[in-house]
C-alpha cells in the first residue's frame, strides 16, 4: 500500500516488478530497466530494494547501475537532448554542440538543470549520419544539420512549450 | 591426457588445464598480477601473455585451455617486450612512492618491475581518481594504488560470499568498490581480510595500530599485557624467511620481551578456557533442550557474517567470547586481581593472525566497568614489522616461555588455529566430561584439514545420562562454504549438534591478517605445523590444563557458572547496512 503524506514513493510497482523475476537468472537488467523506466531514476532505495529482493548484494547492483551509459541515479530532466558524437557527427562539428549546449544550459555532460527541464547526453551514433550532426530530443524531436546558432532556437521552443 | 610442447619440452597435461597450469607443472615460470591458482582465471592483468605456435596474437595463459599438439613459447623477444609494454602501461597509473609504502620490497607489482627490467616508466597520463577509507578498523583503502586486478573482488564475492565490494563504473574510472563508495565500516564487510590478503599491491592493507602499541610501551606508567593466538606461531617465521609452518613460538615470546611488553600471555592458555565455556555450554544445551545446533563463535569475520546475513540464527551461536576476547577479560580481572594492578592502567594487546578482531576488540559489550577486554590487537604482519623496527633478530633469538600464571597451554588450545581444531579441542574435553572417564584416542582426523570447498563432517558415539547419542558434528572455513551450511540449517535439511565456522579458508592460519603471499599451498603447510606442535606438547585436552583448573579454583567457580557469564560471554544483535545511503 502506497503512503498517503504525499512525501513518500510508490514502491509497489518496484515489488511487483522484483516479484515477477524473482529466481530468474540473469534478471537484474531487466529489473534495473524497468524500474528507471517507472521512476526515473535508480536511487540508492531503489537500489536497496532490489538488492533484497533478488538477494544479490548491493554492491552488485550498483556496479550494474555505475557500469552502464543508460542507468541514471538522479532523475533526468523533462527533456533529454542528447548530441550524436559517432563519427559522422563529429567531423561535422558535434564536439562545438556538446560546448554550446552544455555553456547555455550551464549543465555538464549528464547533467539535469536546476529546474528540471533538460538533461544534456551524447550518444554514440543513432544512425542517421546524413543528417550529421544530429540532436535529438527524448529520442522523439530530430533536429539535422545542426549548427551551434540555432540551439537557442531550440532550447527556447521548449522553454515556451513548457510555459504554456 | 593431452601432449604439448612448451619451450621445447614435451608435457603431458590433463584436458582443462591451462596454459599456465601446465607450465608451472614443469617449473616454467609465467608471470601473472591478477591470478589466484584454482581461484580466479580471468586475464585481466595480461602479464601471463605466451606465444602459441600458429596463432598470430599472444594469448593469456591463465585463461587459455591447452589443446592436443599445442606449442607454446613463454620467452620469445616478442612475449618479453609485450609483456613489460603492458606493466609499464599499469605503471603509468600507479604511483612510484615505493619507498614509502607499506609493501615496500613486498610488493608484487614492484617485483615485477624488477623483474622484468623497467628502467623507465615511459608513459605518464591521466592519473585514476578511485577513492580512500581511512575510517575502517579492519582494513585501509587507497584506491591511487589499485591495479584493478580484482582479485579481492572475488575473494569477497566468490570464496567468502560476502559481497561488501564490486566492480563498478567502466573504462579508465573502473574500480573495485562498496556500494555508493561508502566507508567498508557501512558495508556488508565482515573485516575478514582475505581482500587484503590477496592485494598484490597496497591498494588493500593493514589498519595499523603499531604506534599505539609503542606508545603505550614507551609510557612508564601503562602496564603493557600482551597476548599471542595459537596460529601466529607457525606463519610469524615467514616474515624472516623460514618455512610456512615453521613453530616458532619460544621466538615469539623472546621477541616479546625485547620489544618490552611487561607481561607476556599466550592466546592459547584463554583457548583451552573457551572449551571448558563452550565445552560445558554444549553439554548444558545437548542436557537442557537448548537451541542446536550450536555454533562457535571464536572467529569474529564469522560472528560478523552470521550477525549480518543470517540473523534468525543467532540463538544457534555460541554465547562463548572469543579466545581474544576471554584473555583480555581474565587480565584484566584475575590476572589483575591476583597481581594487585589496577586494571585501568592496564593495556591490553593481542598479536592475531586476523583482521577482523581489531573490530571485535572495539565491540562495546567486551569489556566492564569503563574499560576493554582488549584495547590493541594488531596483526601477525603488524607484530613482524615492530619486531623489524625493534631491530631483533628474530632468526637468533632463544626459545622462551610465557609467563604464569596465564600462560600455560594445550595442545588443545594450540590446534585453534586451523580449521576443525575449536571442534577436536571441543570433543577432546565434552566427551571426557560426559562420560567420566578419560578417552585415550583423541585425533579427531575427520574435523582436520583444508577443505575449501565443502563442509567436514564427523559422527561421535557417546553416551548421555545413560543413553546411547551420536554427536553429529560439522566443519566449514571460508564463509562461503559457511552460507551453504547455514543455508542448510534454515532449510531444515541438517541435523547437526555442534558446528564450528572459521571465516577464512583453513581456519586462522589462513585469516586476514597472515603474512603475504597466504596460498593454498602455504596454508596447508600451517596446518600441518599446527598438528605437529598439538603431537608435541605434554598435556593435549584443555580440561587437563593447570592454570585452568587453578582459575576455576580461584577465580571463577564452575564452568558456564555465574562469574564465568559475566566474563567471558556475550550476546549479539542484528547488523543492519545501508539504511542511510544518499
Amino acid at each position: 500500500m502506497a503512503c498517503e503524506c504525499g512525501n513518500c514513493i510508490d514502491y509497489s510497482v518496484l515489488e511487483r516488478i522484483i516479484e515477477e523475476s524473482r529466481g530468474k537468472e540473469g534478471i537484474l537488467i531487466n529489473v534495473l530497466h524497468s524500474a528507471q523506466e517507472h521512476y526515473g531514476a535508480l536511487t540508492p532505495d531503489i537500489q536497496k530494494k532490489i538488492a533484497e529482493g533478488l538477494n544479490i548484494p548491493l554492491s552488485q547492483v550498483y556496479g550494474t547501475v555505475t557500469f552502464y551509459h543508460f542507468f541514471t541515479m538522479v532523475p533526468k530532466g523533462k527533456y533529454v537532448i542528447k548530441i550524436c558524437t559517432g563519427t559522422a557527427c563529429y567531423v561535422r562539428g558535434a564536439n562545438k554542440l556538446v560546448e554550446s549546449f552544455a555553456d547555455k544550459l550551464n549543465v555538464e555532460v549528464g547533467g539535469t538543470t536546476s529546474d528540471g527541464l533538460f538533461s544534456l547526453e551524447t550518444v554514440r551514433c543513432v544512425g542517421a549520419c546524413s543528417l550529421a550532426p544530429v540532436v535529438t530530443v527524448n529520442d522523439v524531436d530530430i533536429y539535422k544539420r545542426v549548427t551551434p546558432k540555432e540551439i537557442d532556437g531550440i532550447i527556447e521552443g521548449y522553454r515556451q512549450k513548457e510555459a504554456e | 591426457m593431452l601432449n604439448i610442447n612448451i619451450n621445447g619440452i614435451d608435457v603431458k597435461v590433463e584436458q582443462g588445464s591451462t596454459i599456465l597450469e601446465a607450465a608451472n607443472k614443469i617449473g616454467v615460470k609465467i608471470p601473472t598480477l591478477c591470478h589466484i591458482p584454482e581461484i580466479q582465471k580471468i586475464g585481466a592483468c595480461r602479464m601471463c601473455l605466451v606465444d602459441i605456435e600458429g596463432n598470430p596474437k599472444l594469448q593469456a595463459s591463465c585463461t587459455t585451455p591447452v589443446v592436443d599438439g599445442m606449442k607454446i613459447r613463454t620467452n620469445t623477444k616478442k612475449v618479453r617486450d609485450t609483456r613489460k609494454f603492458v606493466l609499464e602501461l599499469i605503471l603509468s597509473d600507479h604511483p612510484t612512492t615505493c619507498l614509502t609504502c607499506e609493501r615496500n620490497t613486498r610488493c608484487e607489482l614492484q617485483s615485477m618491475a624488477a623483474e622484468l627490467g623497467i628502467d623507465i616508466v615511459p608513459y605518464r597520463g591521466a592519473t585514476s581518481s578511485r577513492g580512500k577509507d581511512n575510517e575502517t578498523l579492519q582494513l585501509n583503502y587507497d584506491g591511487s594504488k589499485c591495479i584493478y586486478c580484482k582479485r579481492c573482488e572475488t575473494m569477497c564475492n566468490e570464496v567468502q560470499t560476502v559481497g561488501a565490494i564490486f566492480s563498478q563504473k567502466r573504462g579508465f574510472n573502473s574500480e573495485v568498490g562498496t556500494p555508493f563508495n561508502v566507508p567498508f565500516k557501512d558495508s556488508v564487510c565482515t573485516g575478514c581480510g582475505q581482500c587484503v590478503l590477496n592485494c598484490p599491491v597496497s591498494a588493500l592493507k593493514d589498519n595499523e595500530n603499531i604506534d599505539e602499541v609503542w606508545e603505550a610501551i614507551q609510557n612508564p606508567e601503562i602496564i603493557t599485557v600482551v597476548q599471542v593466538a595459537p596460529s601466529v606461531r607457525v606463519t610469524l617465521g615467514e616474515e624472516f624467511g623460514l618455512k610456512p609452518g615453521s613453530i616458532v613460538t619460544g621466538k615469539i615470546f623472546a621477541a616479546m620481551r625485547r620489544i618490552g611488553f611487561d607481561h607476556i600471555f599466550d592466546t592459547d592458555f584463554a583457548a583451552d578456557l573457551t572449551i571448558m565455556e563452550e565445552g560445558h555450554e554444549f553439554i548444558h544445551r545437548v542436557k537442557n533442550g537448548g537451541t542446536l545446533p550450536m555454533i562457535t563463535s571464536c572467529s569474529p569475520g564469522w560472528v560478523n557474517f552470521i550477525e549480518t546475513f543470517f540473523p534468525d540464527l543467532l540463538p544457534n551461536l555460541s554465547t562463548c567470547k572469543s579466545p581474544q576476547q576471554m584473555q583480555g577479560a581474565m587480565v584484566k580481572t584475575y590476572f589483575a586481581e591476583k597481581m594487585g594492578l589496577d586494571p585501568k592502567k592496564i593495556c591490553s594487546i593481542s598479536v592475531m593472525p586476523c583482521t577482523a578482531k581489531k573490530g571485535e576488540a572495539k565491540r562495546p559489550e567486551m569489556g566492564r566497568d569503563g574499560y576493554s577486554d582488549v584495547d590493541i590487537a594488531i596483526t601477525t604482519r603488524e607484530f613482524a614489522k615492530m619486531i623489524r623496527q625493534a631491530e631483533v633478530e628474530f632468526l637468533n633469538l632463544p626459545d622462551e616461555g610465557p609467563d604464569d600464571p596465564i600462560g600455560i597451554s594445550t595442545g588443545a588450545g594450540l590446534i585453534f588455529g586451523a580449521s576443525g581444531g575449536v571442534m577436536e579441542a571441543a570433543l577432546r574435553t565434552a566427551l571426557e566430561v560426559i562420560e567420566g572417564h578419560e578417552i585415550e584416542n583423541i585425533d579427531y582426523e575427520a574435523v582436520r584439514g583444508l577443505k575449501l570447498d565443502g563442509v567436514k563432517e564427523a559422527t561421535v558415539s557417546t553416551k548421555i545420562d545413560g543413553n546411547d547419542v551420536d554427536v553429529k558434528v560439522a566443519v566449514a572455513s571460508g564463509l562461503g562454504n559457511a552460507r551453504k551450511l547455514m543455508e542448510k540449517i534454515q532449510a531444515g535439511e541438517a541435523d547437526y549438534h555442534f558446528i564450528e565456522i572459521m571465516a577464512c579458508p583453513g581456519g586462522c592460519i589462513g585469516g586476514g591478517g597472515q603474512p603475504i603471499p597466504t596460498t593454498t599451498e602455504i596454508r596447508k603447510q600451517r596446518i600441518e605445523g599446527i598438528y605437529k606442535g598439538d603431537k608435541d606438547m605434554p598435556i593435549r585436552k584443555s580440561h587437563l590444563n593447570p592454570a585452568i583448573q587453578v582459575l576455576y579454583k580461584e577465580f571463577l567457580g564452575e564452568p558456564n557458572g555465574h562469574k564465568a557469564h559475566e566474563y567471558l560471554h556475550t550476546h549479539y544483535h542484528h547488523q543492519k547496512y545501508y539504511d542511510n545511503l544518499k
